[in-house]
């Protein structure tokens, strides 16, 4: 066992899976000679050279769909979004390209390729750079969207994405590349789909994942300090969904809170709460709540930043609401 | 900065062998009946949806083609049925597939904007315009990472050429010397609307400048000539790695679709255009060297051949919905 930050997880992911597959190769803008815009690259163009680090200039569009060209030619490409917020531009070709290869061909050709990157709000980047892309994403049949909050996630969920036949989408926070986090030697790629129970309780459940894992938690070892036990489902991959983790917890403890980065109208918790409401009816004592980003686009100002997120406080007083309710 | 003209044929370019003029032909009248009876069964109702035809345009796919080897690969736009075939996709399995049968080469999932064809490396037809431009890039991407020695055919209509696909699939396969030709199939109208008030230049190789690689120009009425031009750049591409872009000029005879009055052109110009229709100059010059009665042997076996095609998709059941999932995702479902 090793303690390693978010970002050297993701990237030994890709070092050892480059190292065993020629297949394999990393593909965007700044991944090679600038080392990674974010620094998750470091060191593997010097390790792998050119042929297989590829700098790309500034065309999203085109390096995806190169990616999806390859992938279905046999080659299983990492294709970086500088942020997932660029990935707007080349929409097309992972809704239209990517998703729909394997169907419009009858399951002649597959796609295996990993599109990854930071994705939501960093600090104070405004409007345009903090966007939720998952949301978007985890929309669409054909692709598969992993949400990792803890550096041991990062690195066995990548290994799999990699080794995966679909397209793969890697949501990371540039917020959690500096986590530190035990990761176990000698990891192997883990099973793509299953959520992770990383604090148990008794009286509400959080469904939450990435970076609102970690607000999740604090927000919990508070609330515990006032006697109210939560209990925290990491998702870890949001579609496939694991909702059979996520409703064994509710069913024990009677209380849904979904907190995540991004809009409320549609997305990830209101999938969640669908799921919930039809499957564990019988064991809810509150509605389900959602503590989501306020319904505008991002400010600049710190504070309100800070107030539009899904804020510890948000969370907190969101989870009291539940408990309270169906208590006398 | 001067705009070429299409060249005439050259003079010294060598005529074909008579028994390869005659496969050709044969693909070309494989092509055009397999359309002509397409068109008689989506009146009937039997083919829903799009559909887009060839008919006109023949000589474009069938000479391109016919400068491959059988590794290398073809992206093509939803106009897509000639390309397959031409690529060697049987007549049966594209008919199929427009009846939405599930002996079509898509299982009759993908209908007449997506043919494709793992077996004859033919990659598909795409229904986003531009889009599949890039994706032809990522397979000559990775003939260069494999050092494969394949090319890859990438066509599409000058429509195109005003998307950033294009621009952004032709720049990177410039930066990145692949073995790929991009081909514009212009055929002057990007459905309604003409090439006068669509680009602001008339030839559209001259967007090869910009990314400072080859390119080419000419007309599809001998697909002798296209196979020769087109066999040119692809052994740029396989020697040399080097992209080229190349403007073929053809014409369709139908309207952009099946619901195209085409009425943004006059009858006129359809006829004038008909009089080099590349099947005719084909066939006359293919009775000139092997004689009528050969030539009529060969249209005897096309027309069974179409004739079976369609009797395959009328027959054939269709596809149930246990296809969904499996063609959904590689492996278990992700819900």
């Amino acid at each position: 066992m090793r303690t390693l930050r978010y970002r050297e997880a993701l990237r030994e992911a890709m070092i050892e899976e480059m190292e065993r597959d020629d297949r394999v190769f990393l593909m965007g803008e700044e991944v090679g000679h600038y080392q990674g815009a974010y620094k998750v690259s470091e060191g593997m163009l010097e390790k792998f050279g050119e042929r297989r680090v590829i700098d790309t200039p500034i065309a999203e569009s085109g390096f995806a769909g190169i990616g999806v060209g390859a992938a279905m030619v046999g080659l299983r490409p990492i294709i970086e979004f500088m942020t997932w917020n660029f990935s707007a531009v080349a929409f097309d070709q992972i809704l239209n390209s990517a998703a729909k290869i394997r169907q419009m061909s009858g399951g002649q050709f597959s796609c295996p390729i990993v599109f990854r990157g930071p994705n939501a709000s960093a600090k104070q980047v405004g409007s345009q750079h903090s966007h939720a892309m998952e949301h978007f994403y985890a929309h669409v049949p054909g692709l598969k969207v992993l949400a990792p909050s803890f550096p041991a996630d990062v690195k066995g969920l990548m290994k799999a994405a990699i080794r995966d036949d679909n397209p793969v989408l890697f949501m990371e926070s540039e917020t959690l590349y500096s986590v530190k986090g035990e990761v176990p030697d000698n990891l192997e790629p883990m099973e793509i789909g299953k959520a992770n129970v990383v604090r148990e309780g008794t009286d509400c459940t959080i469904v939450t994942y990435s970076r609102m894992t970690h607000v999740s938690l604090e927000v919990a070892e508070e609330l515990a300090k006032e006697g109210i036990s939560v209990e925290v489902v990491d998702l870890r991959s949001l579609r496939p969904l694991d909702e059979e983790t996520v409703i064994r917890s509710v069913k024990k403890t009677h209380r849904c809170v979904v907190v995540h980065e991004g809009w409320p109208y549609g997305g990830v918790g209101a999938e969640v709460s669908d799921r919930v409401q039809r499957l564990a009816f019988d064991y809810l004592d509150a509605p389900i709540l959602r503590v989501t980003n306020l319904d505008v686009p991002m400010p600049y100002n710190a504070k309100l930043e800070q107030h539009v997120m899904p804020n510890k406080e948000r969370v907190l007083a969101t989870v009291k609401r539940a408990v309270s309710r169906g208590r006398s | 900065m001067s705009e070429s003209p299409p060249s005439p044929r050259p003079s010294v370019l060598p005529p074909p062998a008579p028994e390869h003029l005659a496969e050709l032909y044969r693909q070309m009248f494989v092509i055009r009946r397999c359309e002509e009876e397409a068109a008689r069964a989506y009146a009937q109702g039997k083919i829903g949806g799009f559909l887009h035809l060839y008919i006109g345009q023949e000589a474009v796919a069938v000479g391109a083609c016919a400068a491959l080897q059988p590794d290398d690969y073809v992206v093509t736009t939803y106009r897509d049925h000639g390309m397959a075939i031409a690529k060697g996709m049987s007549s049966k399995a594209m008919m199929a597939e427009l009846y939405g049968k599930k002996t079509g080469c898509s299982k009759g999932l993908g209908g007449s904007m997506h043919m494709f064809d793992a077996a004859t490396n033919m990659l598909g037809g795409y229904g986003i315009v531009g889009a599949h431009i890039p994706l032809a890039a990522g397979a000559a991407f990775a003939s260069k990472y494999r050092n494969d020695g394949r090319v890859t055919l990438c066509f599409y209509g000058e429509g195109a050429v005003s998307i950033g696909g294009f621009h952004e699939g032709v720049s990177l396969a410039a930066l990145w010397k692949l073995p790929i030709v991009f081909i514009c199939e212009n055929n002057e109208y990007s459905m309604g609307t003409p090439l006068s008030r669509s680009m602001s230049v008339e030839d559209t190789s001259l967007k090869a400048l910009g990314y400072g690689v080859e390119r080419d120009r000419f007309f599809a009425d001998d697909v002798n000539l296209v196979e020769h031009r087109i066999a040119a750049a692809v052994k740029r591409a396989r020697e040399e790695s080097q992209p080229t872009v190349i403007e073929v000029r053809t014409y369709r005879f139908r309207g952009h679709s099946m619901s195209d009055p085409a009425k943004y052109r006059t009858s006129n110009e359809v006829e004038e255009q008909k009089r080099r229709d590349p099947l005719l100059l084909a066939r006359r010059e293919l009775v000139d060297a092997l004689g009528e009665e050969r030539v009529k042997a060969i249209d005897a076996e096309v027309e069974a051949e179409v004739a079976d095609a369609v009797k395959f998709a009328e027959e054939s059941p269709e596809p149930d919905a246990s296809v969904l999932e499996p063609t959904t995702y590689d492996g278990p479902f992700a819900a």
